[in-house]
């Protein structure tokens, strides 16, 4: 299945911005990240298609994930 | 000797009250700056220093927030910045909560630090400051860290609290006090090019949310630090917020989150 894949902020060093990519079905937000060597510890947001997710979400065709990275400084 | 009103009239240009006129009613009526100013204001007649914020805001609305108390909870990087435009707007009390004192690695980004205060407290230099730019705005020093036990004394009084805290376990205390109190919380964090912006409202509990599950996480800033000008932007955005929410002006970033990329000059918006 094709899944649009955005990255933001540091995520994208070494990466990309935006990238349609194939994946098997079943694949979830998880696989993704873990594919894509992103630290889990370093995740913030996870959408997709816009709506707030957590790792276990299994993703659909055609479906826009989007990963943030956590921001706490001051 | 004139009544106070006659002798601020005498010396008003138009409806706009110069500062030394201020200063001399002080002295003369036995009055704090910060008693002129109510006072004149209550005339609806304007400090002079305010005149070009008149376009944008009403006598009224000037007085509303001089009478409005607002804690900044952490004055570091964001606070610092956060503290001057509240007091230059014109916020009447200001309390400013951080534990800490100034170190050599906040010189590139915080506003009030300076090799002359390394080793001071950021609470105090924060009050001398507001002293020197607007004596007309008290601001209440707390060096001190809020937590879920100490919060709701430091946050008494204040119509809003400015999140410019450093950690995700010392926002999630914040928001839990604010949600106690029904006071409404503006959320600002930073990390290297990037920032993000929201304002979180009584009950809607958005930081808990997004939150909760990271509270151990490793956020960029651990990584790239922080340069001058991403607290700059972020804070100035979070004193916008705090502006409306006093003011209940224009639409306020609740519901939805803002993120700032510097690098790429890119800003998303991100429904809550």
């Amino acid at each position: 299945m094709n899944i649009t894949v955005k990255l933001f902020a540091t995520f994208r060093a070494g990466r990309f911005d935006i990238e349609s990519r194939t994946y098997a079905e079943g694949t979830t937000v998880g696989d993704v990240v873990r594919e894509l060597n992103l630290s889990e510890k370093e995740l913030g947001i996870m959408l997709v298609n816009s709506r707030h997710v957590k790792l276990d979400h299994r993703l659909e065709e055609g479906d826009t994930l989007s990963l943030f990275p956590l921001l706490g400084g001051g | 000797m004139p009544l106070f009103v006659d002798f601020v009239q005498e010396h008003a240009e138009a409806d706009l009250v110069p500062w030394e006129c201020q200063v001399e009613a002080a002295r003369r009526y036995g009055l704090t700056i910060a008693e002129t100013e109510e006072a004149i204001l209550r005339l609806d007649l304007l400090p002079a220093r305010y005149q070009r914020n008149r376009a944008m805001l009403t006598t009224a609305q000037q007085l509303r927030l001089f009478r409005s108390r607002v804690a900044v909870v952490g004055c570091g990087g964001l606070g610092g910045y956060v503290i001057e435009e509240l007091a230059r707007l014109g916020v009447g009390t200001i309390v400013a909560i951080d534990p800490d004192i100034f170190v050599e690695h906040n010189l590139n980004r915080q506003l009030y630090s300076s090799p002359r205060l390394l080793g001071a407290s950021k609470v105090a230099a924060a009050a001398a400051r507001v002293e020197e730019i607007n004596p007309a705005v008290t601001l209440i020093p707390r060096q001190e860290m809020l937590t879920t036990a100490t919060g709701r004394e430091l946050l008494h009084g204040s119509q809003v609290a400015v999140d410019a805290l450093d950690s995700i376990a010392a926002r999630l205390e914040l928001a839990e006090v604010c949600d106690a109190m029904g006071l409404p919380l503006v959320h600002g964090a930073i990390g290297g090019w990037y920032g993000q912006v929201f304002t979180q409202l009584p009950g809607q509990k958005t930081l808990q949310r997004l939150y909760a599950d990271l509270r151990d996480g490793r956020g960029v800033e651990k990584q790239l630090g922080n340069p001058s000008f991403t607290p700059a932007v972020v804070a100035s955005l979070e004193v916008a917020e705090v502006c409306k929410v006093l003011l209940a002006l224009g639409t306020r970033l609740s519901s939805r989150k803002l993120t700032i990329n510097l690098l790429d000059m890119e800003t998303e918006e991100i429904a809550l």
